[in-house]
């Protein structure tokens, strides 16, 4: 009896558009032993989760394989009958998905939707599966592990809905699990528990799983082999710490190399130099609850500061109060040592112009019907009152500092560029008002590795033809590395702690500083381990953020 | 939960302000229709002294904002005045008005039979339609689904009236299974009523149940796209138990809405139906009344008509509220 539980061979799948059939994947081997993690990884519409998906031999809407075998243990799943497949998923093979939060039924409890597949499939009685759902929530070390299935998903916070969909995944005691993104949307501190908890559960039972991320320090942690994709093909296949050691490929060496760009330090401003932007003691709220409590930093010409924090820190609400969206209750705000009207409608055209923003989600912050031309166009006519002629050249001027050809991209629409693409429209469109300050939400956080190391460098590029000064609001401490002077963390509306790059990554700092540096992911495969070991088991994700408040 | 409960209170108080203003247009339309009862009653040959005196009688000689005052007053006191048609012509012989009928006492055996009709549609209605909604979702696509979105279309773009003809041919002519009269009256047994009442009710079926089947139809399918779908999906569970048991409850909030607007159809749009088979409802009584311009019974129809959509609606808007998890469960 051999022990390769899944095989797909020369696996092709195509995906319809505008009524033709386009190839995704183009002939993919895949073998999988029992009780074996295999990671998947590559960027964006490079197929993981296609194939991921057809590993349960499903594929969406509009998706279909084209050629090739999928076979898990004996039975064929590209051929198999709906009720045959049925069978099998949720019992033998189960999902975990990237959002928990949109992957639960909302309508229903989450102990409800547990239970629903060992019922249905006949392995359990409800009563049986509920009382196993208890063990599993322990085992994963949900708090109250009696109680919490019995709320609602909109009640439970994210990281405990990630693990409560691992539990349920582990409902039926499946053979294979397919574990989508399971940690991209949440907070690295809150990353950790689930990564550390997903793969206790699975070592214990002994399932076999296919771990699907873009984040390399994450798969290195999970994965005992690890598979790259590209477009749709292979790149190249090896045990991870071969792979991590000695990648073959030059595209494997670029994925690696992209965490290794960093800025040269730059001279500290001098003492008595009037910041670009100050934020003095800012308060804000939202309706009656507080948001913002004390805030204050100084942004000097030419510098970047990144402003970190985990979601619902007050990184964006800062943003809103600079920008004077979001008025504040009590604080100044100072552009070149002059207080700003707190509102913006109050704003004069100049100081409205000095102060530009580019948005995490280029795709929404662009007028889809709009060109390219028109969107950069607008604030070049109404802050600079350049028409015509003069109008377009500064419009193709812009282009070029983006690097994207003018003649090439002036008359696109937004639907016709990539997301980095769109990205640099956005940065061009901020630029077009020439303002002295940008704020950059995330701007790179929806990118993958290599497109988002194109915008920083063009960013950084950017700054030091222009003297301009960055705020970064960023989730992601690589970034940081990158790119920032100085840095604030935030916390609950608060900065903990604030200070030059250099300094903040060097010991010794505020204990939540010290939580979110290292809760950060490194290649090295026994990263995790060793963190358990050094912070003990009770002491990672929430638990720890919560002792910080003591 | 107060929130929950903050919202109803809301929308109630938002309610009865929607009728106050209802009733201000009401009384200002009516106000508008060309002619009076005193005209509409004696006709071309009546003298001035005669119109006059019914005026004087009726007060239809008052500004129109003591009129308005009266009715106001009087219909919160739940008095809706005395029908001018049943007010008997004594202002010919001076003697008093007090044997007219009261607009309650014409309107009241008049409302129960539309509602009759109206529960009688609806409980056929709403679940074949939600369920074919269902079927046409789950067989999307399918010769089925073509085919019962064509059988609801049509039976939406025909005239009422002839599809009451059509149903009447089949069921009432060439199978005599239902009478085609619905001439039904006070102190009639349960079950003849039901029978008599079933031929609109069929027909008011049809006229309705389009919007609903292809709203269900429609709000399910909008949401099978969704994570949580997929989640079922790859859970193995089966196409149907997808379809009722996780798309269903999320797609509830349009359901009722459009389940209500139709509702409310039924009580107020239905004229045309009960004017074919003879139904005494309200409709009929209305149309009547705007005939011979007797303005209390008209003034009544249209309040009751306008409380009823208010009403039907924010039992809509209720019940999408507690459909929604997040409102029923808060943090």
């Amino acid at each position: 009896m051999s022990d390769v539980l899944l095989t797909i061979r020369d696996l092709k799948i195509e995906g319809r558009s505008d009524e033709e059939w386009m190839p995704i994947i183009n002939g993919i081997d895949l073998t999988l032993h029992k009780g074996e993690v295999l990671g998947l990884i590559g960027e964006s519409g490079a197929g993981k989760s296609t194939v991921g998906l057809a590993a349960m031999g499903y594929t969406r809407d509009g998706v279909r394989i084209s050629g090739g075998s999928v076979e898990f243990d004996g039975v064929d799943l590209v051929n198999a009958p709906l009720m045959k497949k049925r069978a099998l998923l949720g019992k033998r093979i189960a999902y975990v998905a990237q959002s928990a939060a949109a992957s639960f039924n909302p309508a229903h409890k989450i102990i409800d939707q547990h239970t629903e597949g060992p019922v249905r499939h006949g392995v359990m009685s409800e009563g049986e599966s509920a009382r196993d759902a208890m063990d599993l929530y322990e085992r994963l070390r949900l708090p109250n592990p009696e109680e919490i299935g019995f709320r609602y998903p909109h009640q439970v916070s994210g990281g405990q809905l990630q693990r409560a969909m691992t539990a349920m995944a582990m409902s039926c005691r499946p053979d294979l699990i397919i574990f989508d993104e399971p940690t991209t949307a949440l907070d690295v501190t809150t990353q950790i528990e689930v990564l550390a908890a997903i793969r206790d559960i699975v070592d214990q039972f002994g399932t076999a799983a296919i771990y699907i991320t873009h984040d390399l320090a994450v798969v290195a942690q999970m994965a005992d082999r690890i598979k790259v994709l590209l477009k749709g093909d292979e790149v190249e296949e090896a045990p991870t710490r071969e792979m991590l050691d000695h990648p073959q490929e030059e595209y494997t060496r670029s994925l690696w190399a992209v965490r290794s760009f960093k800025r040269p330090a730059k001279p500290v401003p001098a003492g008595d130099a009037t910041p670009v932007l100050s934020v003095q003691n800012v308060d804000a709220s939202y309706g009656v609850t507080q948001v913002l409590f004390d805030v204050s930093f100084d942004i000097h010409q030419g510098r970047t500061v990144a402003v970190v924090g985990e979601s619902g820190s007050g990184k964006s609400t800062t943003a809103r109060c600079i920008t004077g969206l979001l008025p504040p209750t009590s604080g100044v705000i100072q552009l070149d040592g002059e207080d700003l009207p707190l509102d913006y409608r109050k704003r004069s055209k100049d100081q409205l112009r000095q102060v530009q923003m580019i948005y995490q989600m280029a795709d929404t912050a662009l007028n889809p019907q709009k060109t390219i031309g028109e969107i950069i166009g607008r604030p070049v006519e109404f802050y600079m009152g350049l028409r015509g002629k003069a109008r377009r050249d500064r419009v193709a001027e812009l282009l070029n500092e983006i690097e994207m050809p003018p003649e090439q991209y002036i008359d696109r629409l937004p639907s016709e560029l990539s997301g980095g693409q769109k990205q640099r429209v956005g940065i061009a469109r901020a630029l077009a008002a020439e303002p002295k300050f940008i704020i950059c939400d995330e701007v790179t956080s929806a990118l993958d590795q290599l497109v988002a190391e194109g915008i920083l460098k063009l960013l950084a590029r950017l700054q030091d033809d222009l003297k301009l000064s960055y705020m970064f609001i960023t989730h992601d401490l690589a970034t940081v590395r990158a790119i920032a002077d100085e840095v604030v963390v935030m916390k609950d509306g608060e900065v903990v702690e604030q200070g030059p790059k250099a300094d903040m990554f060097k010991p010794p700092h505020h204990p939540y500083t010290d939580l979110l540096l290292s809760s950060v992911p490194e290649m090295d495969p026994d990263w995790l381990t060793n963190l358990l070991e050094a912070r003990g088991r009770e002491n990672i994700g929430d638990a720890a953020v919560g002792r910080m408040d003591d | 939960m107060s929130s929950l409960l903050r919202i109803i209170a809301q929308r109630l108080l938002l309610g009865v302000l929607t009728l106050f203003i209802v009733s201000i247009i009401i009384f200002t339309a009516v106000n508008m229709l060309p002619g009076d009862f005193a005209q509409a009653i004696l006709g071309q040959s009546a003298t001035d002294e005669a119109v006059a005196a019914i005026r004087r009688d009726l007060g239809l000689d008052q500004p129109p904002i003591t009129r308005y005052w009266v009715w106001l007053t009087d219909t919160l006191s739940g008095d809706l005045g005395t029908s001018f048609a049943q007010a008997n012509f004594a202002s010919f012989t001076g003697s008093e008005t007090g044997g007219g009928t009261t607009v309650m006492a014409q309107i009241a055996p008049r409302f129960e039979n539309t509602l009759f009709l109206a529960g009688v549609t609806a409980l056929i209605a709403v679940p074949f339609a939600v369920g074919l909604g269902i079927l046409a979702a789950l067989f999307r696509n399918s010769a089925f689904d073509k085919g019962s979105n064509m059988f609801a279309l049509t039976s939406i773009s025909s005239p009422e009236f002839f599809v009451a003809y059509i149903l009447i041919l089949f069921l009432a002519v060439l199978n005599p299974i239902l009478p085609s009269l619905s001439n039904i009256y006070e102190g009639m047994g349960f079950g003849e009523r039901l029978q008599k009442t079933l031929l609109p009710a069929l027909t008011l079926t049809l006229v309705v149940t389009a919007h609903m089947m292809r709203m269900t139809r429609a709000a399910i399918i909008s949401l099978l796209a969704s994570p949580y779908i997929e989640m079922a999906r790859l859970k193995g569970m089966k196409p149907m138990r997808v379809i009722v048991h996780h798309a269903l409850p999320n797609a509830l909030a349009p359901i009722i809405n459009v389940v209500a607007l139709n509702l409310a159809y039924l009580i107020t749009g239905v004229v045309v139906v009960e004017v074919v088979f003879v139904y005494p409802g309200i409709g009929q009584l209305f149309v009547d009344s705007v005939k011979i311009r007797d303005i209390p019974v008209v003034q009544a129809c249209c309040l009751i008509f306008a409380a009823a959509y208010i009403l039907l609606n924010l039992m809509a808007d209720i019940l999408s509220i507690l459909s929604n998890p997040r409102l029923r469960h808060p943090k």
